[in-house]
């Protein structure tokens, strides 16, 4: 049954009603071959849009093109009304220190392993300007505790950290500047489900807190049931069917959704 | 508050031969505020069916289905989350929540959603719980491993946390013993009196009988097709 699902958690906030990310015709070709293809959106503050698909269906290759990882070949995105893919390489990296984050499904990608847990945070608002020691340190401090990070282990490096730990230093770097939209690539990918479900309470509780905007890829479609507002299925590069996550979800309309829905094992 | 006119629903089986399967055909009805109708018919005649489509759970193939001022037949899914969040609840026979939450943060979770202070939301959590019977030993552990009848309590004070003006109940007093099932029904009452439009599909005929003003056969909007009993 489709009760709590995500639509009833995330910011009310006031200014929902310009979408902050359109996203409009994006295509990437690798060759011959299609990346996506087609792909348009719109994505409003405070908002969760979860994308599934097996692997191979663009789902990533759509992520890294959104967040300028990949130029995509044909399309439009524009962030907060500005054309992302017309501005420079350094306003484009700006904006990636400050109002966007990107959190890898292995922490490693998104983590300096050799730096100490309160470095890594600590790092990240120095990238946008900070130089008080004090007060970088009372902020990492602040975000270790809300990813549930003991206050004692600020100093120990990520290397020495469970997985889920890991993940969680992940996010606190990630979103210590205030971002105010977040991409997630598999981010319960690797932990185990205990870990999967405290992740899944921190992050609806950060975007109910914060109005974070949140794009999620994911094959996990327990997950994007929790996680996620809205759904978008790919299949071979091409979105198939996008709606209301428990929607798409209890009453697929698309054959390739309808597989992957009956496809998964109950527990 | 809830209008339906000439709704329809059919499921296509794309992965089994793409079979069409119409299971509702003219369905209309009408909830006014501080009303409360029950949907009767045999099960798999369609009542879980239409309130799921009331929801914007299913889609709907045809017919208009007005809620407060929204038609969810046509609505986009940005407008139908925000339907949820202020308008329309669901007290599901099934709870569905993150492991690991506290009891007194599910229940709390719609009030939290729509910006209500933290202390003022758990205050009503907690004062709802304790009507219902939840020993406030529980309230810091997940429901998750609470029997079936504690998890429907639980489910039905999330249900009632914030005064959502439409109300969908799906047997709200089925695995309920006498006294948890008198204060879910005062709950009922309680919301009638403020005005909730509620839907509800009550097996417990006792229930019904207390706290319906009047029942709409969903049989009546069984399509005229052979395959529709296989339906649903």
């Amino acid at each position: 049954m489709t009760l709590h699902t995500a639509s009833d958690f995330a910011a009310p906030g006031p200014a929902t009603d310009q979408p902050l990310l359109q996203v409009q015709g994006l295509t990437r070709r690798y060759g011959a071959r299609i990346g996506c293809a087609d792909v348009s959106f719109d994505l409003y503050p405070g908002e969760v849009l979860g994308i599934v698909g097996e692997s191979g269906s663009g789902k990533s290759t759509l992520l890294s093109c959104l967040a300028g990882h990949q130029r995509p070949d044909l399309g439009r995105i524009a962030y907060d009304g500005r054309d992302v893919l017309a501005m420079s390489e350094t306003d484009r990296r700006r904006l990636g220190r400050t109002d966007w984050a990107y959190v890898h499904q292995n922490p490693r990608d998104g983590l300096r392993m050799g730096v100490s847990a309160g470095g890594n945070v600590g790092e990240r608002l120095m990238a946008v300007g900070a130089r008080h020691y004090g007060e970088i340190r009372g902020k990492a401090t602040d975000w270790l505790g809300r990813v549930e990070i003991a206050s004692d282990r600020i100093d120990d490096r990520p290397s020495a950290f469970s997985g889920g730990m890991q993940q969680r230093l992940q996010i606190a770097r990630n979103l210590v500047t205030g971002p105010r939209l977040v991409f997630m690539d598999e981010p319960t990918g690797g932990l185990d489900v205990s870990v999967q479900a405290r992740l899944l309470d921190l992050l609806r509780g950060l975007v109910r807190d914060l109005g974070l905007s949140v794009i999620i890829v994911t094959h996990d479609l327990a997950v994007v049931r929790l996680l996620a507002h809205r759904l978008m299925v790919m299949k071979s590069g091409r979105v198939v069917e996008h709606g209301l996550t428990d929607q798409v979800l209890d009453d697929p309309q698309h054959a390739y959704t309808q597989l992957l829905v009956s496809s998964v094992l109950q527990v | 508050m809830i209008r339906i006119e000439n709704l329809s629903k059919s499921f296509t089986l794309h992965n089994q031969g793409g079979a069409v399967i119409p299971v509702m055909a003219g369905a209309a009805l009408n909830v006014r505020p501080g009303e409360c109708v029950g949907l009767t018919g045999q099960s798999g005649a369609g009542k879980s069916t239409l309130m799921r489509m009331v929801y914007g759970n299913y889609l709907t193939a045809g017919g208009r289905l007005i809620v407060g001022d929204l038609d969810v037949a046509t609505a986009s899914p940005r407008q139908i989350i925000a339907l949820r969040r202020h308008t329309l609840g669901y007290v599901s026979q099934f709870l569905r929540v993150v492991p690991r939450v506290p009891t007194l943060d599910v229940v709390a979770e719609p009030l939290l959603a729509l910006g209500t202070p933290a202390n003022q939301a758990r205050d009503r959590a907690a004062g709802l719980l304790q009507r219902l019977n939840i020993p406030e030993r529980l309230w810091p552990l997940s429901p998750t491993t609470f029997s079936g009848g504690e998890q429907q309590r639980v489910n039905i004070a999330r249900g009632f946390a914030h005064g959502f003006p439409a109300l969908l109940l799906d047997e709200p007093t089925a695995s309920l013993d006498a006294a948890n099932r008198g204060v879910v029904l005062t709950l009922i009452d309680e919301a009638k009196a403020r005005g909730a439009a509620i839907l509800g599909i009550f097996h417990d005929e006792a229930a019904r009988a207390r706290v319906c003003d009047r029942l709409v056969d969903v049989t009546g909007f069984t399509p005229p097709s052979p395959k529709a009993g296989e339906a649903a």
